[in-house]
C-alpha cells in the first residue's frame, strides 16, 4: 500500500515538472494567437527586451537595431507601426515561439545555424556580427583574443560566445554571468578585464548612457554570426522579407539604424561582411 | 530518438549533476554546522546571542538566494577581490558554497529549533537539576533529542538545497546542471523540450531517494515518548 503511494507521488511530481517545463514556453501565447487569428491585422514580432542597442524594453516602447529592422520590414509587408505586437523572445524560447505559432517572426540577435534550420526557417541575414571584446576605454593591453591568456574574461552562461572561448582559448579565466549587464558592472569594478560576445551587442552596451565613454569595442572580430529573421518553417513571407531587407540596405536606412543605435560607443561595423546579401529562401 | 541520444555524446550530463551534488554536499555540511550554532544562540539564555541568532535567520531567510549568490561574484569577487583559492574557477565554486551555506543555515537553524520544541521541558529541567549548565545540557540532553525530532524538516532543507544548488549558475559556476542545460538549449534548439525533461528527471531521480530516506529515518530515529 505504502509503495503504491510513493509511486503515485513520484508520478505526480514528474508530471508537475513536465507541465511546468511546457508552461514556460506558453506564457501569454494563447491570447496572442487568438487575437491575431481573429483580426488578421496585427503582426507578432519577437525581440530581445534586455539588449540595449538591439532590442530593449524602455517601459513599453522598444528601441534598438533589431527593432528598427523589424519595423522597417513589417512596414514593407504592409503593417503600420501600431499593428506590430512586440513580445519578448529569450534565446532559449525562440524555436518554440516560432514552431508553436506564438510569434510570426523573430528579430533577436538570432544567428542562422544548421541545427536551428531543422526546426525553424530564416530570412536574411540582415547583419553579420562577429564575436569581439569589450574592454575599459583606457586599456590598451588587449587587442584581440590572443592577448587574453591569464586575464579574466566575462561572458553569458550557456552562450555561443562562452563556448567558443572555452573551446579555442582554454588559458583564459572565464567568468560566466547570467547577463551582459553583470559583466559590465564586474568590469567597472575591476574584477575582470574584458567581456565578450557579438560586436554589435557590445557596442549597444557601451553606448548606454550609464556606460558612455567608459568602454570600447576592440574591433577584431573572431567569428561570424549571421543574424537572420526567424520564421516558422511553413511561412510564406520569406521572399518578401528578403526584399524588404535589401531595400532597407539600398535606401541607406539600414546604416542609419546602426549608427543611431551605437552612438557614443566608438564602434564601426565590419564592412568586409556588411551589409550582407540575404540568402535565397529554402 | 537517435538525435536525442547524440546529446549525451556531446554533453556530459552526469558530470553536471555531479557538480550539483558536490555543491550540495559541502553546503550541507557548512549549513549544518552554522545552523546548529545559530540554533544554540536562539535557545541560549543570553539575550544578546538570541538577538544575533534571530537577526541572522531573519536577514538570510528573507533574502533571495540569487541575490546572495550574485553578491558573491559581483560584490566579494568583483569589488572586494576576495579569493578563497588560487584556482580561478574553484574560487567561484567555493563562493557559491559559501552563499548556499549562509542561506540554508537559516533554515537548518529553524529546523533544529522545531526539533528542540519536541523535547519536553522536563528534560531541560532535569538536566539543570543534576547540575548541568547550559552548554553541557544542550550538548548531552537537548540537542541529541532535538536532532532526532528534526530529521524530517532537515530533510526538507536538504531537498531544497539540492535544487537550489542550480542557483550557483548565477555565481559563475558554469559546470553545474542548469548552466549545462542553457548551453545545450543554445546549441540544440531543436530539442528544447527533451532537454528540459532530461534535467527535470535528473533532479527527480536525485531528490526522491533523499525524501524516502529522511521519511524512513525520521520514523526510525523519533524518540518514543
Amino acid at each position: 500500500m505504502r509503495k503504491t503511494r510513493y509511486a503515485a507521488a513520484a508520478i505526480a511530481a514528474a508530471a508537475a515538472l513536465t507541465l511546468s517545463a511546457c508552461g514556460g514556453g506558453d506564457s501569454g501565447g494563447a491570447e496572442a494567437t487568438g487575437e491575431a487569428e481573429g483580426s488578421g491585422e496585427t503582426i507578432r514580432i519577437g525581440i530581445k527586451f534586455d539588449q540595449p542597442g538591439l532590442g530593449f524594453d524602455e517601459g513599453g516602447s522598444y528601441s534598438g537595431f533589431d527593432v528598427d529592422v523589424a519595423k522597417y520590414v513589417a512596414n514593407e509587408l504592409g503593417y503600420s507601426e501600431d499593428q506590430i505586437e512586440f513580445s519578448e523572445a529569450p534565446s532559449a524560447n525562440r524555436e518554440n515561439l516560432l514552431s508553436n505559432g506564438q510569434v510570426d517572426m523573430i528579430f533577436a540577435t538570432y544567428s542562422i545555424t544548421d541545427t536551428r534550420k531543422e526546426t525553424v526557417a530564416f530570412a536574411g541575414p540582415y547583419f553579420v556580427a562577429g564575436q569581439d571584446l569589450l574592454v575599459r576605454a583606457d586599456d590598451d593591453s588587449i587587442s584581440g583574443p590572443e592577448d587574453l591568456e591569464g586575464k579574466n574574461l566575462c561572458s553569458v552562461t550557456g552562450s555561443t560566445s562562452a563556448q567558443k572561448i572555452k573551446d579555442t582559448y582554454p588559458g583564459v579565466n572565464l567568468v560566466e554571468q547570467p547577463g551582459y549587464a553583470e559583466c559590465v558592472s564586474l568590469m567597472a569594478g575591476g574584477g575582470i578585464d574584458a567581456a565578450t560576445t557579438d560586436d554589435i551587442i557590445l557596442a549597444g552596451l557601451a553606448a548606454q548612457e550609464a556606460n558612455a565613454g567608459q568602454f570600447k569595442v576592440v574591433g577584431a572580430p573572431f567569428s561570424e554570426e549571421n543574424y537572420g529573421v526567424g520564421l516558422p518553417q511553413d511561412n510564406t513571407t520569406c521572399e518578401a522579407i528578403n526584399e524588404a531587407i535589401t531595400k532597407m540596405i539600398d535606401e541607406g536606412a539600414w546604416e542609419e539604424a546602426i549608427t543611431a543605435n551605437t552612438e557614443g560607443a566608438d564602434y564601426t561595423f565590419n564592412d568586409e561582411l556588411n551589409p550582407p546579401t540575404p540568402e535565397p529562401c529554402a | 530518438m537517435e538525435n536525442y541520444l547524440t546529446l549525451f555524446e556531446t554533453y556530459d550530463v552526469p558530470a553536471a549533476f555531479w557538480a550539483n551534488i558536490q555543491l550540495t554536499f559541502w553546503a550541507a555540511i557548512w549549513a549544518t554546522l552554522l545552523g546548529t550554532l545559530l540554533a544554540l544562540f536562539r535557545i541560549s539564555p543570553i539575550a544578546s546571542l538570541q538577538f544575533v541568532g534571530a537577526a541572522y535567520v531573519n536577514i538570510f531567510r528573507n533574502t533571495p538566494l540569487t541575490i546572495i549568490i550574485a553578491f558573491g561574484v559581483l560584490g566579494l569577487f568583483g569589488q572586494l577581490q576576495v579569493s578563497l583559492t588560487e584556482d580561478f574557477n574553484l574560487n567561484f565554486f567555493r563562493l557559491a558554497i559559501l552563499g548556499l551555506s549562509l542561506y540554508h543555515a537559516a533554515f537548518v537553524c529553524e529546523a533544529i529549533r522545531s526539533g528542540v520544541n519536541t523535547v519536553p521541558l522536563g528534560q531541560a529541567e532535569a538536566a539543570r537539576a543534576i547540575g548541568l549548565s547550559f552548554l553541557p545540557a544542550a550538548r548531552l540532553v537537548i540537542l541529541p533529542q532535538a536532532f532526532r525530532g528534526a530529521v524530517a524538516p532537515l530533510g526538507n532543507v536538504l531537498i531544497a538545497l539540492i535544487k537550489n544548488s542550480t542557483v550557483a549558475a548565477a555565481g559563475s559556476v558554469a559546470i553545474e546542471a542548469s548552466s549545462l542545460m542553457k548551453t545545450m538549449i543554445e546549441f540544440r534548439g531543436d530539442l528544447v523540450i527533451p532537454i528540459f525533461l532530461t534535467f527535470a528527471l535528473g533532479f527527480v531521480i536525485i531528490v526522491i531517494p533523499v525524501g524516502l530516506l529522511t521519511t524512513w529515518a525520521s520514523r526510525k530515529l523519533a524518540v518514543a515518548r
